[in-house]
């Protein structure tokens, strides 16, 4: 046994594990949650998205992380032989027989190499072309902990061809033939002496001990240093992964109101513990900030920075949070390191880019909305546009507070039914913006006119519909939300609704996904997909290609593409009206630019940075479109704005079902 | 010192419609809600309370639906609710009410003196802006009328200063207490109710007095006590637009036409 060795790994495993201790041990001070169903779904996500590196792999750069990673997991085996033959010399992989060892050191001496290129591209990288989003506020790529990072495997790597170099140099290394690289690095010692151990006349065992020495200390340094910097999350984004949410983060769980409840986070461990984990998975890598549409704007928001934020705050009021006594920093609401302001939290339009972007499955967006609750429905601390809001909601089941009298009046210019479930199969939920916008009611009239065309049998609610709550929901105010879900619920049972088309993808994703919390389990459809469904089957028939709207260029609305993976559908539509396939976006699909309207901003003003609806409008420029298409009335009312904004009023913005509706039109 | 909140439960007013045969309220299926004026007076008193510790009530006249306004009233925080209902107070007009609130309040100061009276400036469905005044006149204290901001007030001295908002001007007044003051709506942003208030106003107490309680005169409230009363109410007929100039070929052509004729009515002009 080496005793220097052992008593340096005892030492450093203990506070390895002290620091691990304290950060997982702070982890379970979140609230319940369960993350334990479907093991084999689990199992499945984690290798794919850790083992697999799915989603790391989706930009370019990302290749040199898995490079890494996978060399990581080789290099534990490299590693774990090392500190094993560090404390009892005598075992060594070496005594197992050649093609067994031979292969293992091969692959230990390529890895390693590939590994340090990674590891110098990382470097040229931070130093040579620093993306943006690797800095924010607290943490910058250029970082000292960053570097150090980089540094402590870099070393490791240099180490370790210097002492198997070194072995290969004294010819004490029996499996020489099977490490190329060491084998090349051994002529950087001038070949040796050439008899083999216990020289000391070449001067070559002094660089074998520096360089095991090198190994050994930068090891157990790294392993102590792990918890308590970013490089944790070799720790905790593997079970991150497995512990993600199996589906698509499109709805907020449901809260239950009691005397004596409280609601939303105000405190770091009013999170769940997943969120708590969340946060010492983030590697900053800042993909998240570079797809917030807000980040991008130069609003106050930076995902990156609440996850981070949880972390620091946990750090910096562990012993409050443990002794049950109050925090000295608070969640929200002050300014610094630890702390959101209510200004981010109020600027998220939950497009929910960042948890598409977050390698790690990390879950940003209901974090916010979770502190939203709190800010509302504790505090009643939101921005004041929002008490109309609130109130009209409440009060006349719409944004606008229009009279819900008014209902019908979009209809007066055609024959509508009123649903029966005897004698209409669709329930049409116009939703607000379709019924009162003026605007929109183009687009309500268009689709109802398809539907006509489709011989659908279809029906509406008139006077008696109500708003979806969508914006209260994602406001945090699950208080209201919850009054008008029950009611929709109810009122939808009641009039034996069974297939709802909605012209509005939030309409569409709260009544498919958030009711069902509420046991509604339904047909909805969005009239992306059923207009493609029409068209393939032949119901409606377009009597030319729609030519007049010129070249169109689709926008991808967040709840419908992002929130329900509805991409090809609407584009479907376009192409077969038109018989030309849509523009795209430079970001499109799942990587799309929000509107700027969703999570409630629809109703509130963009106080700072550029407006969101006039930065996607300037990225529709850039193609040169003579229309933009939508397939959502909040992207419908933030294109119309943006391109009078940009003066660009001769751009046309048109929903899908206008331009259906077109080629329906008689010659 | 108790600061007493005066509110009522009007229709919402922006979904009733009138009956063209019988010329009376649709009130069916219509939904009830705190006069919107009142609930600037409720969130001044509740100001004014989280400042200085006042006790907060907030009365109200209605029939026993009209709970449901004070229940709000609860949810925001005011300490105490009371709703005056009694068959004898319907039909009241604004004297008859301005009686019984008078009664309800100079009994609330039985126990703990009445300093401020909030009132809003009027209802909106009675648009009279008489209530309030006529409180003041009945209980003999200054009455300060469309304040928008309250700029003093000193509990010990018992004066108040405020700001009234009027016509083209501002009027700045200091009073002795107790006042009656009607508000209007730039004086504040009502808060909204927070979760745990909603839940527990459900829980608390809203106390309904009769006349049992004020023993007023039958002959001073209600219809009997009315000398007024509505014998009509119907929405003023709108003339039908008119189709000026060709805007599609002519906009500009059309702009001045539009711009002529609003010269020729005086509509332009302040």
């Amino acid at each position: 046994m080496n005793p220097i060795f052992t008593a340096l790994f005892i030492i450093a495993t203990v506070i390895f594990a002290t620091l691990a201790w304290k950060r997982f041990s702070l982890i379970r001070l979140g609230k319940e949650e369960n993350r334990f169903d479907n093991i084999p779904a689990r199992i499945v996500e984690m290798l794919l998205f850790a083992f697999g590196q799915k989603k790391v792999l989706a930009r370019p750069f990302g290749i040199n992380h898995s490079i890494l990673f996978w060399a990581f997991l080789v290099l534990l085996l490299a590693n774990g032989e090392f500190l094993l033959n560090g404390i009892f010399p005598a075992i060594s992989l070496r005594l197992l027989i050649t093609p067994i060892s031979g292969p293992l050191v091969f692959l230990f001496d390529i890895v390693s190499m590939l590994a340090l290129i990674s590891i110098l591209v990382a470097f040229a990288r931070r130093i040579f072309f620093k993306p943006d989003y690797l800095d924010s506020k607290y943490v910058k790529g250029r970082s000292f902990e960053g570097f150090l990072i980089l540094s402590f495997i870099a070393t490791l790597m240099i180490a370790y061809f210097g002492y198997h170099a070194a072995e290969i140099a004294l010819r004490g290394e029996r499996l020489a033939a099977w490490m190329p690289v060491s084998t090349l690095a051994a002529g950087l010692y001038g070949g040796g002496c050439g008899s083999s151990g216990g020289c000391n006349n070449c001067g070559v065992v002094p660089w074998l001990i520096f360089w095991w020495w090198t190994h050994a200390a930068v090891l157990l340094a790294f392993m102590v240093f792990l918890p308590i910097s970013k490089h944790m999350h070799i720790l905790t984004a593997i079970p991150n992964c497995f512990f993600g949410s199996l589906e698509k983060v499109n709805t907020q769980p449901r809260e239950e109101f009691a005397i004596g409840n409280s609601y939303g986070v105000e405190k770091v461990t009013d999170f769940s513990w997943k969120d708590l984990l969340d946060s010492f998975s983030c590697t900053e890598c800042g993909r998240c900030q570079d797809s917030c549409p807000a980040n991008a704007t130069h609003k106050p928001l930076n995902p990156r920075q609440i996850i981070h934020t949880i972390k620091t705050n946990l750090m910096a009021n562990a012993a409050e949070l443990q002794s049950g006594s109050p925090v000295k920093t608070p969640l929200v609401g002050a300014e610094g390191e630890g702390t959101n302001t209510e200004e981010a939290i109020w600027s998220c339009t939950t497009c929910g880019a960042c948890i598409e972007a977050c390698p790690v499955l990390i879950e940003q967006m209901p974090k916010i909305i979770k502190m939203r609750r709190h800010l509302v429905q504790m505090k009643s601390q939101f921005p004041e546009e929002l008490l109309n809001l609130f109130e009209n909601m409440e009060q006349r089941s719409n944004p606008w507070g229009i009279a819900p009298t008014e209902r019908t009046k979009w209809s007066s210019i055609m024959d509508v039914k009123s649903f029966d479930e005897k004698e209409t199969e669709y329930l049409f939920y116009i939703g607000c913006a379709g019924t009162f916008d003026s605007r929109q009611k183009h687009v309500t009239v268009s689709l109802a006119t398809i539907l006509n065309a489709a011989k659908i049998s279809w029906g509406v609610l008139g006077k008696d519909e109500k708003c979806c709550g969508d914006s209260a929901r994602r406001l945090g105010n699950e208080f209201l939300f919850d009054k008008l879900a029950k009611e929709n619920v109810e009122l939808f049972k009641a009039r034996g609704v069974k297939k709802i088309i909605t012209q509005c993808p939030h309409c569409f994703s709260t009544l498919k996904n958030d009711y069902r919390q509420y046991g509604l389990e339904i047909e909805v459809i969005h009239h992306a997909e059923l207009l493609q469904r029409l068209l393939a089957e032949g119901k409606i028939k377009p009597n030319r290609e729609v030519k007049e709207l010129g070249s169109i260029i689709y926008h991808d609305s967040c709840y419908l593409g992002r929130h329900n993976d509805i991409y090809e559908q609407p584009r479907d539509v376009i192409t077969k009206v038109t018989g030309e396939e849509p523009k795209e976006f430079g970001k499109n699909r799942e990587n799309a630019f929000c509107c700027g309207a969703g999570g409630g901003r629809m109703w509130m003003e963009e106080h700072e940075g550029e407006r969101i609806n006039v930065t996607r409008v300037k990225e529709a420029l850039e193609s040169s479109p003579d229309t933009i298409c939508v397939a959502c009335p909040y992207c419908m009312t933030m294109f119309e704005d943006g391109v009078k904004d940009v003066n660009s009023g001769n751009v046309r913005i048109r929903d899908i079902a206008e331009v259906v509706a077109e080629g329906l039109r008689p010659v | 010192m108790q600061i007493v909140a005066c509110i009522k439960q009007v229709p919402d007013t922006t979904q009733v419609q009138i009956d063209p045969v019988t010329n009376t309220l649709v009130r069916e299926g219509i939904p009830f809600i705190v006069n919107p004026y009142d609930t600037h007076a409720l969130e001044e008193s509740l100001r004014l309370r989280d400042k200085f510790g006042f006790n907060v009530t907030a009365i109200s006249m209605g029939p026993p639906n009209a709970e449901a306004t004070l229940r709000k009233a609860l949810a925001l925080g005011v300490d105490r609710a009371v709703l005056l209902t009694d068959r004898v107070f319907g039909g009241a007009d604004t004297l008859a009410t301005s009686n019984v609130l008078t009664e309800a309040i100079r009994k609330l100061g039985e126990t703990d003196e009445v300093g401020i009276i909030f009132c809003g400036k009027q209802t909106i469905d009675g648009d009279t802006a008489q209530v309030g005044p006529g409180i003041a006149t009945r209980l003999g204290c200054t009455q300060l009328t469309l304040v928008d901001k309250i700029l003093e007030l000193d509990p010990i001295k018992k004066r108040i200063k405020v700001s009234r908002k009027l016509e083209g001007r501002h009027e700045i007044v200091e009073a002795p207490l107790p006042v009656m003051i009607t508000v209007v709506r730039e004086l504040n942003r009502p808060r909204y109710p927070t979760v745990p208030g909603r839940l527990e106003s459900m829980e608390r107490e809203v106390e309904f007095w009769n006349n049992q309680t004020l023993k007023l005169d039958e002959q001073s409230i209600g219809l009997k006590g009315s000398p007024t009363w509505v014998s009509k109410i119907f929405s003023p007929q709108r003339d039908k637009g008119e189709m000026i100039g060709d805007g599609v070929h002519d906009p500009v052509g059309t702009a001045n036409l539009l711009i002529d004729k609003l010269l020729s009515k005086d509509l332009l002009s302040i």
